[in-house]
């Protein structure tokens, strides 16, 4: 499932979350971005739980996970940062990274 | 419009000339410089090279050939491409729109290998500044390398950023036009930072306060074009590309050194020839 974070659902989406999450950080102007959600897209649509934070709505949340590339994508494990991966990251490589949750 | 791009014109880049311009869609070569040739003192382990040409000579070869059978060249500096409804090839001497393009650059000698790179990726050290310019807003950010590559994304940063430098890293600066920028030629020993890039260190110990340092050394290679476009990398950084040469875009291709593995003639050779046969294969079918 994807759903869309903005800081109003940020915690009951991410933070109180009983199931791992994959959170993408984004913009509608990064090329590698749109790469990603296609990628993140299938993955959703396969069973894996992914949050939507776009940077240029959200920037108070970018912020506050000190993030200042795109894409990044953070794996959110019982509420917390389990996993932090910085640029574009392949359907293989994330489902193997998730195996592990 | 064009209907193929080449960038580079080494082994890779001519072998997907030669096919292409046979099955009729009059490939340009955008390329600057010779690339890894440049430095093969003698090629004496590549098939039928009985005079033992240099790598050089090799190259030059390959480009009269090419130019024989009618194939354009235009020497200038790729600095990016964006995707639109087709590819925007963005050079030094303006833009050039074209249905696909084929990346065979070979792979960059030069990076910036100092402490705290690595750790500080996606905290402060960035290779793209379309994506990340936005995290610079009113801020300081410094970018890294000598030649209109970095110009280039300086530009892209300026119009966001509170202070925009450019480093050279003890190089000579190499810029096609005068840069609107201050420019700094001091080497560069480390990047300091913990959660965040802080400064930039010299050689000569002192500190450069920055919020943001992006990557953009020498020219544009294959490797920096893909990562911008979003095309996907294997783990040792090359683009990832299947038998056909395609890489994770439709109407991208590469072909030589830049797809990891043997950095040999041969191997160049082969995988320009297979993204030659592939991409007139890929226009066969869009005319169907």
């Amino acid at each position: 499932m994807e759903v869309t974070i903005t800081k109003e659902n940020f915690k009951k989406e991410v933070l109180e979350a009983k199931e791992v999450i994959v959170i993408d950080f984004w913009a509608t102007w990064c090329m590698p971005c749109k790469r990603q959600g296609v990628i993140l897209e299938e993955m959703a649509a396969a069973g894996v739980n992914v949050g939507k934070i776009d940077v240029d709505e959200q920037p108070e949340l970018a912020a506050q996970f000190g993030v200042m590339s795109i894409p990044t994508l953070l794996i959110f494990k019982d509420g917390k940062e389990a996993e932090r991966f910085v640029g574009l990251r392949s359907r293989e490589e994330l489902e193997q990274v998730l195996s592990k949750y | 419009m064009e209907n193929l791009v080449i960038v580079g014109s080494g082994p890779a880049g001519i072998s997907a000339s030669l096919y292409t311009v046979r099955s009729n869609l009059s490939p340009l070569i955008i390329a600057k410089g010779m690339g890894g040739l440049e430095k093969a003192e003698k090629i004496d382990n590549f098939y039928g090279n009985e005079e033992e040409l240099t790598g050089a000579q090799l190259h030059e070869k390959g480009i009269r050939q090419a130019k024989k059978l009618g194939v354009r060249f235009l020497e200038t500096e790729v600095l990016g491409i964006r995707e639109e409804e087709n590819f925007i090839v963005m050079t030094s001497a303006g833009e050039i729109e074209t249905k696909a393009v084929l990346l065979a650059t070979g792979i960059k000698r030069a990076t910036l290998n100092v402490p705290g790179r690595k750790e500080l990726e996606g905290r402060g050290v960035s290779y793209c500044a379309v994506c990340d310019a936005f995290f610079y807003r009113q801020k300081k950010a410094v970018v890294i390398g000598n030649g209109d590559f970095a110009l280039h994304e300086a530009r892209v940063l300026k119009p966001l950023a509170r202070e925009v430098l450019i480093l050279t890293d003890g190089k000579q600066p190499a810029f096609s036009e005068s840069p609107e920028f201050s420019v700094d030629t001091r080497k560069i020993a480390s990047f300091e930072g913990e959660e965040r890039l802080k400064a930039v260190v010299f050689e000569d110990g002192q500190k450069m306060e920055t919020d943001g340092a992006f990557l953009a050394i020498g020219t544009a290679g294959s490797g920096e074009i893909a990562r911008q476009m979003g095309a996907q990398l294997t783990e040792k950084g090359h683009i990832k590309v299947n038998e056909k040469m395609e890489t994770t875009i439709q109407g991208l291709y590469a072909a030589g050194d830049c797809t990891g593995g043997m950095l040999q003639v041969a191997k160049a050779v082969y995988e320009g020839a297979a993204a030659g046969i592939a991409i007139s294969a890929f226009f066969r079918k869009k005319q169907e």
